[in-house]
């Protein structure tokens, strides 16, 4: 994968330091973090395109990296100490907006109801019915192109998770994500069903790829899956994120298979759309259950934390389908210009 | 699969919601012919709603179906 374009002074002074290997000529002093913490202050993290764009790029070195990008930036701790910087906007940003749920008992049957109360079906305008029923081919091809920046390595984040749980928790998580991960059949796996979507559309399907056309809100809906699953602390979180990612993907998946057969999609391209259906029908009942209701019986102080991560996860999505729908109903692209 | 132990079948009742199964059970259709399985844990349809039966869909959830207490 290629580093993405900077967006503004902190993508810069990354780009600046990851096209050589860390030296120790690099540490960072009191004055650059001064202006790091100049630039994070920003009106709004979520939808600040170089800070979200800047954490993403942090981020990255944990998964994939980049091409020319000498892999021991990966825990270099003057970059970490920008991530920390880029963490705290993002964290006091979802913090100040995302709406804090009522609060529940520790026990399965109640958190499970919570979080199935949570994310309960709701009437009108969505991406899923746009798909489904309205979107054009190009716009067809907008989805797929926002959905491609998680979807082409889908599960990883919340994998960061398992070595944190354990027990029953852990057990639930295994079992979604070995799931996820095709049950041993590497053409299964959700991130391979994805990337022939992708082909089938005619676009293409290496990760990252389109990151420059992406806006921030996209980029902070899979930043806050990387925030939460590479922090202990917020294991609860990671946990509810994954139950309420899980709960909204059955039924909305059916529409968009719809909407990629009306628009004359192969069953090549539907697949992953179709697989999803069955899947996550399976998937929710496990995270929403053994993986978030155990857990917060074994960790009761965590059930604020694993409700914050669902509310968190239909936050950015809504704001996701917002900007979708608001650029498409204006008759203009939802992607930035190439 | 050879050297792997059967392991007991479990079904989990999901409260408003689908029957998990989990272990080795048989699925077949009213003539008695298998049902292919996707998964290893799969969701049975409960509300009588889903467009995958016997697999669940989610649709339970776009009818309100509540399960008796």
């Amino acid at each position: 994968m290629k580093l993405p374009a900077p967006r503004g002074p902190l993508g810069a002074s990354l780009t600046d330091l990851l096209v050589h290997p860390p030296r120790d000529t690099d540490a960072v002093d009191e004055e650059v973090l001064t202006r790091w913490r100049d630039a994070a202050t920003t009106t709004d993290p979520i939808t600040d395109d170089d800070l979200q764009l800047t954490l993403w790029t942090l981020y990255a070195l944990h998964y994939r990296g980049f091409d020319g990008v000498d892999d021991a930036w990966e825990w270099d701790p003057d970059l970490l100490r920008l991530r920390r910087v880029l963490e705290d906007a993002f964290e006091s940003a979802l913090l100040d907006q995302v709406p804090v749920p009522a609060p529940t008992a520790p026990e399965l049957e109640a958190v499970a109801a919570a979080l199935f109360a949570m994310t309960a079906p709701v009437p009108g305008p969505s991406v899923a019915r746009y798909v489904s029923r309205s979107a054009d081919a190009t716009q067809a091809e907008e989805f797929l192109v926002h959905r491609s920046l998680y979807t082409l390595m889908e599960a990883d984040p919340h994998t960061w998770a398992i070595p944190r749980l354990t027990g029953a928790p852990k057990a639930a998580m295994v079992e979604v994500q070995s799931d996820e991960y095709g049950g041993g059949r590497p053409d299964r796996m959700h991130s391979a069903l994805f990337a022939c979507t992708m082909r089938g559309a005619g676009l293409v399907d290496e990760y990252g790829y389109y990151v420059d056309r992406l806006p921030a809100v996209t980029i902070a809906a899979l930043n806050v899956m990387s925030l939460f699953g590479l922090h202990r602390r917020w294991r609860g979180a990671i946990a509810g994120h994954l139950a309420a990612f899980e709960m909204t993907s059955s039924l909305p998946n059916r529409l968009y298979g719809d909407g990629f057969r009306r628009l004359g999609h192969d069953e090549g391209t539907t697949d992953y759309f179709d697989e999803h259906v069955e899947a996550d029908a399976v998937h929710e009942q496990i995270a929403g259950r053994d993986l978030a209701g155990r857990l917060a019986e074994q960790e009761p102080d965590l059930v604020g934390d694993i409700l914050f991560g669902a509310a968190a996860c239909l936050y950015l999505d809504e704001l996701v389908g917002r900007h979708l729908l608001d650029a498409w109903s204006a008759g203009a692209s939802s992607l930035r210009a190439p | 699969m050879t050297g792997r132990s059967p392991q007991p079948a479990t079904i989990e009742a999901c409260p408003n919601g689908p029957l998990l199964v989990r272990g080795d059970v048989e699925l077949v259709d009213a003539d008695g012919k298998p049902i292919e399985r996707h998964r290893r844990t799969v969701a049975l349809c409960r509300c009588g709603t889903s467009a995958i039966a016997p697999f669940c869909d989610g649709s339970h959830k776009a009818i309100g179906f509540v399960t008796p207490s």
